[in-house]
């Protein structure tokens, strides 16, 4: 019996690009770099996101040395763009910015909920694509939409399991696991993470990946929790592939009665 | 006036982008900076090159912590 799922063979592979861990990171809302570089050496990850915004002269430390001395791939986003136009003027800056083609694409449709504006996200996923970017979607956990994003050639899709920073899990785990169906490529749980079960009930229902934000950087211990979420993704991981018991609704005895004792 | 991220300032037409990564304390070797002029990206080759126009919008931006 070949064993991979869990082993020195299990590897997480996007546009070409082979990781050994299944768990990406935000960058946001950490209360300092030290945490931050702390937290992602907990975590395994080997792809964060980094935003762009404003340059301000009076910050202090670097993010860009703290992320290279961790080594870790960046993947920039394009996180607070409302239009297919905006988003795509960021990841061309991105590019220059962080010479990678890769993006993690928002686009948002409403303040409140931050959901993805589904219209404006395919047309700024095509122009990208055209353009030759890497494009990683956050998008609903609408499984045609999801097809759609892969259809244009996203190298992976990454549905949300409820709103940006709501830590309430995954709201509807049964499209995410038609969402698995639906597509070839990787796809990644991004948004509403809360804790370390919801990242292995993502990996059981059939992701190939967990993104954690949030729910790592405002934990009262982050580095504990980027712990717990890089075991819970390994956990998920070798359930999905290890195969769960049906559920029933009556009992079913896990010692059998042949042998029994009978005393009256 | 030339706006430089979404303030006026005192950046004179003629000068480059280099200029005004100069006056923010950036040279042209800064890791994870790019700039856009008037919603268009100005690629690091030409920010020495590069000279601003009248009413030039110019966006420095750089890597926050985010997603």
């Amino acid at each position: 019996m070949q064993r991979t799922v869990g082993a020195a063979g299990d590897v997480f592979t996007i546009a070409g690009r082979q990781m050994r861990s299944r768990l990406l990171l935000g960058t946001g809302g950490f209360p300092s770099l030290e945490l931050l570089a702390q937290a992602i050496a907990a975590s395994g990850s080997e792809l964060v996101t980094v935003a762009l915004r404003r340059v301000d002269p009076t910050a202090r430390g670097s993010l860009i040395d703290v992320l290279a001395d961790a080594g870790v791939q960046l993947l920039p986003n394009t996180a607070g763009c409302h239009t297919a136009r905006d988003a795509v003027i960021t990841a061309r800056l991105a590019r220059e910015a962080f010479a990678t083609d890769w993006v993690k694409l928002e686009v948002i449709g409403d303040e409140d909920t931050l959901l993805p504006d589904a219209p404006e996200l395919l047309r700024a996923a095509e122009e990208l694509l055209d353009d030759g970017f890497v494009v990683l979607p956050y998008t609903t956990d609408d499984p045609v939409l999801a097809r759609r994003l892969a259809d244009l050639g996203c190298a992976a899709v990454m549905p949300l399991g409820s709103p940006i920073g709501s830590g309430m899990g995954i709201r509807n785990p049964y499209n995410i696991s038609l969402i698995r169906e639906a597509v070839e490529v990787p796809v990644v749980l991004d948004a509403g993470i809360g804790t370390a079960s919801d990242a292995a009930l993502a990996m059981e229902l059939g992701c190939d990946a967990v993104m954690a934000a949030s729910a790592v950087a405002r934990a009262q211990d982050p580095v504990a929790m980027a712990a717990a979420m890089r075991s819970a993704v390994e956990a998920g991981r070798l359930a999905r592939g290890a195969g769960r018991i049906p559920r029933r609704t009556y009992a079913t005895a896990s010692t059998p009665d042949e042998g029994l004792a009978i005393f009256s | 006036m030339i706006v430089l991220n979404g303030d006026c300032s005192d950046v004179r037409p003629g000068e480059s982008v280099a200029d005004v990564l100069a006056r923010l304390g950036l040279d042209l070797d800064a890791r994870g900076v790019a700039v856009a002029v008037d919603g268009e990206v100005v690629p690091r080759a030409a920010w020495e090159s590069f000279s601003l126009g009248e009413d030039a919008r110019v966006e420095v931006l750089t890597a926050m912590q985010g997603g």
